[in-house]
């Protein structure tokens, strides 16, 4: 999923520690875990297709890994399903965890940024992750916030780092960074340090160009 | 006190620009009047405001309030005394963490992430532990010794964090001797702490398979001196507080919250169970071997800052229970999963100057194995690899619901950590907590909460 492995902190001339050797690592195909999942995921998958009659275009895939549930989804279909998770007696999702951003710039389908979704039933002690791609020319993904109020803040913070815009959303402004800052900088091409800060009107250079006393 | 010019034209803003302090703000907007005020009379300004004019005043709260935790800032409207809309204003502590975990081995990454919640580091260091744990599948080979030191350690945190809360929400309505009490209790916690992890805070010393290093001799018998001192003290802080009418009156009725609200605003933690949902995920999806221990879920119902006292200490209470347990059930064992390539080789051991080292080890990778040197070398500097895959393991940490959702492409970094912060989801509440209330009960609601500003901009 990776671009290129580079150094510990960033640099590129030196060995490769990514832990690739230097090897050029194929995307990985993009299926569904085959049925039956195991423990209660297929009680919930069906109860779910079985609610709504769009599951099968809402519903890129569905992967089970490491006893955790992954649904892969469509952004037209977020707010409905996570309605549905919400309020069906059989799935009873209350509560959102949170939501968070994955940049994956060699995304075999084009579509780079990832929302993630973690949602929790407190009613039957389960959890279950929605994962939301867009591509960067057109990342838009509608906002939850109708649904799980709770995902102001958390929009937030992925329009922030990611870039992601969640249409709807009451005011998706920047939250930790500044507001004029330029760039989302949890995305893969942003480099670690390296970028002159702007301090009370003053262009404060990276370490790296600062003048040497040597 | 208000700026002198700003009486000749009332209806135009006053700047804090000028030649002597040219990073004074120049802003121009036509926001009303800008008073700056540091200290002085609360009647000098609201006097100096029209009331057929301007109604409303907005005051900046903090960010360096000393009553706003850290950092937070809050911008209230407020109608006389009365609050008629707050916000809360973040991001002033950020510090890229999630950013630089990217950029160090999976080891390394643990010094990292402990820093973001810096009240309960372990707590943070636990979840990313059992993330990086559930996605290399060894879940079911951490022994027996590592969960219990995890959860002894976890619990004593609890203890602490609870403390700083005490001891710091006190001090904003005015118990000064509960700060001075909190703090003085916190240190003996800290003491065992450092001792054990050989540092105050930012212990860095759960690792993904186990932990650094093997409890200490004597760090037992200390734990058990401190669980009777401790008990005491609670009662002591009972008896100071619980019926003590200044306690009462600030804190009895302010910054309700119901479950409804909790569960919309995803508020986890004390103060969901201060509203009577009794959810602990220690007790409800148990990990690192809680499910062993006897203690209880700790609810009241009347969901106010007073009930989210008395939920805060009966869990110091709960805590000592499941320290008492655990001490019990320490047995000697391995204290890192057995899988070479994931272990570190050398088992560092105090020694007699101080530093820490492994004489053995190094006779063995320096006198007798080239390949052991080759293995220790990648294994320190390199890191081992962590298949594909992504896992979010939350734990109960003092504030509530703490995850981390990790992300592998399957080499020797994180590819992408994102810690969801309890603090962080509970500072939303602030507006339902404060509006509609007075301005003094701002600070006492906002303790209630009990941000730490470490984990809301990590």
């Amino acid at each position: 999923m990776t671009d290129e492995h580079r150094d510990m902190f960033g640099a590129s001339g030196f060995g490769d520690t990514s832990g690739f050797g230097g090897l050029a690592v194929r995307p990985t195909d993009l299926v569904s875990s085959p049925k039956p999942y195991g423990e209660w995921f297929d009680e919930a998958t069906d109860a779910l297709e079985q609610a709504l009659p769009s599951f099968g275009d809402a519903v890129e895939r569905v992967v089970v890994h490491r006893g955790e549930l992954t649904l892969y989804v469509k952004r037209e279909a977020l707010v409905d399903l996570c309605r549905l998770l919400r309020d069906d007696p059989r799935l009873r999702f209350e509560q959102l965890s949170g939501v968070s951003g994955v940049d994956y710039p060699n995304d075999p389908t084009g579509r780079r940024l990832h929302a993630v979704y973690h949602l929790l039933s407190m009613t039957r002690r389960r959890r279950l992750r929605l994962e939301v791609a867009v591509a960067d020319a057109d990342p838009h993904v509608p906002s939850v916030t109708e649904v799980y109020p709770t995902a102001n803040w958390h929009e937030r913070e992925t329009w922030d780092f990611f870039g992601i815009v969640f249409d709807g959303h009451p005011g998706l402004t920047r939250i930790e960074m500044p507001d004029d800052w330029p760039g989302h900088p949890q995305r893969k091409d942003y480099p670690l340090g390296g970028v002159p800060v702007e301090y009370k009107g003053a262009q404060i250079p990276p370490p790296d160009t600062r003048r040497s006393y040597a | 006190m208000t700026d002198p010019n700003a009486a000749d034209s009332a209806t135009t803003y006053t700047s804090t620009y000028s030649s002597e302090d040219p990073y004074g703000s120049t802003s121009t907007d036509d926001a009303g009047r800008i008073f700056t005020v540091g200290g002085g009379d609360w009647d000098e300004i609201v006097n100096a405001v029209d009331p057929l004019e301007s109604e409303r005043i907005v005051v900046n709260m903090g960010p360096q309030h000393p009553s706003t935790h850290g950092v937070l800032r809050m911008v209230l409207e407020l109608e006389g005394e009365t609050v008629a809309r707050s916000r809360v204003v973040i991001g002033y502590l950020h510090t890229g963490i999630e950013k630089n975990m990217e950029f160090r081995t999976w080891t390394q990454a643990v010094t990292f992430i402990t820093r973001c919640d810096y009240l309960a580091p372990l707590s943070n260091e636990l979840t990313y532990c059992l993330g990086v744990e559930r996605l290399l599948d060894i879940e079911d080979q951490i022994p027996e010794r590592v969960k219990v030191i995890r959860v002894l350690l976890a619990e004593l945190q609890r203890i602490s964090s609870h403390l700083v809360w005490l001891a710091t929400g006190g001090m904003e309505i005015g118990a000064m001797t509960m700060m001075l009490f909190g703090f003085r209790e916190r240190e003996h916690i800290l003491a065992i702490l450092e001792m054990i992890t050989g540092l105050r805070m930012n212990h860095a010393y759960f690792r993904p398979g186990g932990v650094a290093q093997d409890l200490p001799p004597g760090a037992v018998d200390r734990i058990r001196e401190f669980i009777p001192y401790m008990h005491a003290k609670i009662d002591e802080y009972e008896s100071l507080l619980t019926a003590n009418p200044i306690w009462l009156r600030r804190l009895k009725g302010v910054g309700f919250l119901d479950t409804n609200g909790c569960m919309q605003l995803g508020v986890t933690g004390p103060l969901l169970r201060a509203s009577g949902l009794a959810w602990d995920i220690r007790k409800e999806m148990p990990y690192s071997g809680y499910e062993n221990y006897d203690f209880d879920v700790v609810t009241e119902s009347a969901g106010d800052c007073f009930a989210r006292y008395l939920v805060r200490v009966n869990e110091i209470r709960q805590s000592l229970r499941i320290i008492e347990q655990a001490v019990d059930r320490l047995k000697p064992g391995p204290i890192m999963v057995a899988d070479k390539k994931i272990a570190w080789p050398a088992q560092l051991a105090l020694g007699g100057d101080g530093l820490g080292n492994s004489l053995d080890h190094i006779r063995h990778i320096m006198g007798q194995s080239m390949e052991a040197l080759i293995h220790h070398f990648k294994l320190v500097t390199e890191g081992f690899r962590v298949p594909p895959g992504q896992a979010y393991v939350p734990v109960e940490s003092p504030r509530g619901e703490l995850g981390a959702h990790i992300v592998s492409d399957g080499g020797t970094r994180p590819y992408r950590v994102h810690l969801r912060d309890p603090s962080f989801v509970n500072l939303q509440a602030v507006p339902a907590l404060t509006e509609g209330g007075m301005i003094s009960d701002v600070v006492a609601s906002v303790a209630s909460i009990d941000p730490v500003m470490g984990g809301v901009d990590r």
